[in-house]
């Protein structure tokens, strides 16, 4: 099965207004030693059983760069998890 | 005849009766498109109105940019018919390369829904010819995705050459350098997050400055026609 993983993060100079509030919240929890936190978005892709890896590569880097990440604002990984871990 | 100005709706668009009400109480005639229409039925001008499109999935706008109908609009503002975006169109026009920059969440991450008051930057503009330079408006502003980003060097650009069509005067989501509004190099593309087709009579609006937009239009299509 071809799955693909593609991890999508606002870029480090574009404020994260989330990530804020998460690391605001977590004194309340106890927790006082984080620096940071940032949110971003893990999008699971399956391509057909059929595909074979280079053309999934490369379709992935298009899903990715075109719809998925706006390189405006963020960035993006696209990896593709070995057999055993998925 | 009255100017053509296409309306379109995408599933979850909101404002497109009351962008199309605008539109004919600024003297133009609204013509509704849908969003995968293969044709812009001879539209003079389109207006990309405000709403969730797609429930807002992945990013506002993103996939509405990738409609039958955005496919013609890109080819057609590319050749210079009008559009505006407004609220999500703006977001849309964004997310469709038509306008630099992007529209994140609000810095207080609250939705923010009052009237704002916004400074008309430039006038060279064809949704702002009508309105004196400077001169100060106030459009509802409704939205939790309204904050304007773009690099440094993209800001510097758009400040040098003009773009910066509306800013805000009191900045109710953070924007950067207080952008309410930008335009592409021509002119004839612009998107701004607060909404003139709602400041368009005293009983609804809190002005009816949103009129001087159609104005706009009109003088715009009229001077072209004219040429």
């Amino acid at each position: 099965m071809a799955r693909v993983v593609v991890d999508v993060m606002l870029k480090s100079e574009i404020l994260d207004p989330q990530g804020e509030a998460v690391l605001g919240a977590l004194p309340r929890l106890g927790v006082n030693n984080v620096k940071s936190v940032r949110i971003g978005k893990r999008v699971e892709i399956e391509f057909d059983d059929a595909e074979t890896a280079a053309a999934v590569e490369e379709q992935s880097q298009i899903i990715a760069d075109r719809l998925l990440a706006n390189p405006v604002i963020e960035n993006f990984t696209v990896s593709v998890p070995g057999e055993d871990a998925a | 005849m009255s100017a053509r100005i296409g309306i379109v709706t995408f599933p979850g668009s909101l404002d497109d009766r009351d962008a199309a009400r605008a539109v004919r109480l600024g003297g133009a005639e609204p013509v509704a498109l849908w969003h995968d229409d293969a044709m812009l039925k001879s539209v003079d001008a389109v207006f990309l109105p405000g709403g969730f499109s797609y429930g807002d999935a992945l990013r506002c706008g993103a996939i509405a940019s990738f409609s039958e109908v955005m496919g013609l609009v890109r080819d057609a503002a590319g050749r210079g018919l009008p559009v505006l975006g407004v609220c999500n169109g703006f977001q849309v026009l964004c997310e469709s390369h038509l306008l630099p920059g992007a529209l994140v969440r609000n810095a207080h991450l609250r939705y923010r829904n009052r009237p704002a008051r916004l400074r008309v930057e430039t006038t060279a503009t064809a949704w702002t010819n009508a309105y004196a330079p400077g001169t100060e408006v106030v459009f509802p502003a409704k939205h939790g995705e309204g904050r304007y980003v773009a690099d440094e060097a993209t800001l510097d650009r758009l400040e040098a050459n003009g773009q910066i069509v509306f800013r805000y005067l009191d900045n109710p989501n953070g924007a950067m350098r207080d952008i309410a509004g930008v335009a592409n190099e021509a002119g004839n593309v612009v998107g701004l997050m607060p909404h003139p087709e709602h400041a368009v009579e005293a009983l609804t609006g809190p002005s009816t400055d949103g009129l001087g937009v159609i104005a706009s239009i009109l003088a715009h299509l009229r001077e072209g026609a004219a040429r």
